[in-house]
């Protein structure tokens, strides 16, 4: 278990001090997915790398398995740090050493012998899916092969946790998808912890069990992905999961409601009962439903006709629905 | 002109000329292998200095130390050769119990070299990408580690490069310590050019020192390329295998 307890982050900059993480507190179980999201700048990789220490935090402590890194001396942390892999967007593999010589890295270090590493480096090749590559160069691969022998090196330390930092990211959408298929692959086979750090929503969608939305360093909110992509309760969250939705700030005040769908059923049947069964046009303002794990989620805004009487007729009857909830957003920003 | 090219004829005849060339060159040679080798060594244990120990650095190390050891770099590489070597050959009394001759000129070249040898691995070692040492310390390496093998095997093509160039650096600063009591090609080219007015001598000995310029170039620039895998400066080749299954079911 990972336990990020009141970690706050100050780097002191020429224009002054920037606070790039502020009272982060956050718990990621063992076995769980857990993405971290937010806009460029927010944070993400300050904290992530937070988490193995290669950026200490000015406040704060980081508990892995109930043991608190920041108190460890340097030699302990070092030992500690072999078993939290970390992948990157830009690969960082060692130029100058063959793939099998790459993944042999982390053995290395760790004082397994030669023949043993290399037996093991071979099997990792094989679980990513490279098994020809043992004696290329990096130099000699694509970004997703270079991609794969980074997963095979951090696989080939026995870590508990892997902490991915934008690791699709310089990689198109079908080598993405092939990465990402591979990351939930190793956290169901191998039962390793992943921490999957990104901008995108739709990598989170793909393979995240639970998300945390960071905004300007501060934690907006966390939860299942579920929960978080259904119904996003902070502005930072909305932004991320429906981008292209309607500034609510620009709707008319008080007659859009949010509708929100947790698995199940789609939205026209709704819109279209609502205009037969209760007599109400609604007017679909935005919407933007996803299919996370096999079920419908998503929400949508509506605009209502000015009349209280319908308003409070449509209301009634989405709450009635099952798998579905409903708000006013009109009225926190009129 | 006429003795010009009547020198020129008997340096080609006679084997007095032959031999004193050949030594010349062998002194040379010697004595600038030396030089580059400890100066080499010394100049890359500073410059790992340099770039582990500063703040960022791997191992970072007071910073009042660092001050130090780099006005004392630059204050070496200021003084002109010349000069800095009538200040060292004292120390070739001390360590070799001489003052003159190719040996003695050593201990100068390596005083000479070794602050330049440090900034040019200086400025190659901080070409190793950031991200991965930042990858290797989330690994769990030790900052001696991280030094040992991935900064220095990262950057062995161009630390093969800075060699070369201190060599030819150093062959060229051992022609000038000819003029002040060192052995070599410098020397014979000094003393029957300059002294003799013997200018057919002092070219041959000029044109020798050019062509160990240019082997040592022909040979460095192999080397750095030969070890160099990040495919820049090299064709990768592909290995084509003939009874590759996925091949033979394209062709039928
Ligand atoms: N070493 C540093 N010194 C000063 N400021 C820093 C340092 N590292 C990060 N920052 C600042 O901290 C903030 C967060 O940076 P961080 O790299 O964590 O963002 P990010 O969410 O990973 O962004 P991106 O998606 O672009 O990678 C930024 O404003 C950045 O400028
Ligand atoms: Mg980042």
């Amino acid at each position: 278990m990972i336990e990020l307890r009141h970690i706050s982050k100050v780097f002191p900059t020429a224009e002054g001090e920037l606070r790039a993480l502020d009272d982060i507190n956050l718990i990621i179980r063992d076995g769980d997915v857990f993405g971290i999201v937010g806009m460029s700048g927010a944070g993400k990789s300050t904290l992530v790398r937070c988490i193995n220490l290669l950026e200490r935090p000015t406040q704060g402590q980081v508990l892995i398995d109930g043991q608190d890194l920041c108190a460890l001396p340097e030699r302990e942390l070092i030992r500690k740090r072999r078993s939290i892999a970390m992948i990157f967007q830009q690969f960082n593999l060692l130029m100058q050493r063959t793939c099998l010589k790459n993944i042999c890295f982390p053995m290395e270090i760790a004082g397994v012998k030669p023949a043993q590493a290399r037996q093991r480096a071979l099997e990792y090749l094989d679980i990513v899916g490279l098994p020809d590559k043992a004696g290329a160069y990096p130099a000699q691969l694509s970004g997703g092969q270079r991609q794969r022998i980074a997963i095979a090196r951090a696989l080939a330390s026995d870590p508990k946790i892997l902490l991915c930092d934008e690791a699709t990211s310089a990689l198109d959408p079908k080598t993405t998808r092939d990465i990402l298929r591979l990351i939930q692959d190793i956290n169901r086979r191998l039962g390793i912890t992943v921490v999957v750090i990104t901008h995108e929503m739709g990598v989170v969608e793909e393979i995240c069990s639970h998300v945390a939305i960071l905004d300007h360093g501060v934690l907006q909110e966390a939860g299942t992905v579920e929960e978080i992509f259904s119904n996003p309760k902070t502005e930072a969250g909305r932004r991320l999961v429906y981008p292209d939705g309607v500034a609510i700030d620009q709707l008319p005040a008080t007659n859009v409601i949010r509708v929100a769908f947790q698995g199940g059923s789609s939205y026209e049947p709704l819109i279209a009962s609502l205009a037969i069964d209760c007599g109400v046009k609604a007017n679909i303002l935005g919407a933007d439903t996803r299919n996370v794990n096999g079920q419908a989620f998503g929400s949508m805004l509506l605009g209502l006709p000015d009349d209280p009487d319908q308003i409070a007729r449509a209301m009634n009857y989405i709450k009635n629905q099952p798998n579905v909830t409903v708000e006013e957003v009109g009225e926190g920003h009129g | 002109m006429d003795k010009f090219w009547n020198d020129l004829a008997e340096v080609f005849a006679s084997d007095r000329y032959l031999e004193e060339f050949l030594t010349g060159t062998w002194e040379s040679l010697y004595s600038t292998v030396i030089a580059t080798v400890v100066a080499f060594l010394l100049g890359l244990a500073l410059a790992v200095l340099l770039v582990a120990g500063e703040r960022s650095g791997v191992r970072p190390l007071p910073g009042p130390l660092m001050k130090v050891v780099n006005i004392l770099i630059n204050i070496l590489r200021s003084v002109p050769f010349l000069i800095l070597m009538l200040f060292v050959t004292p120390l070739s009394l001390i360590l070799l119990g001489t003052q003159i001759g190719t040996v003695a000129s050593i201990p100068p070249l390596v005083v000479a070299a070794a602050p330049f040898v440090a900034r040019l691995v200086e400025t190659s070692l901080r070409e190793v990408d950031p991200g991965v040492i930042e990858a290797a310390q989330a690994m769990g390496c030790t900052p001696f580690q991280i030094i040992r093998k991935v900064i220095l095997p990262e950057c062995l093509p161009s630390l093969i490069s800075c060699f070369t160039t201190a060599f030819i650096t150093i062959l060229g600063y051992g022609a000038m310590a000819g003029a002040i009591g060192g052995g070599g090609l410098g020397k014979i080219a000094i003393n029957y050019g300059y002294h003799r007015y013997n200018l057919a001598v002092c070219l041959v000995a000029t044109v020798l020192i050019v062509i160990l310029v240019q082997i040592a170039q022909a040979i460095g620039s192999y080397l750095s390329a030969r070890v160099d895998h990040q495919g820049k400066t090299r064709k990768v080749r592909y290995r084509v295998r003939l009874n590759d299954p996925a091949r033979q079911e394209e062709t039928t």
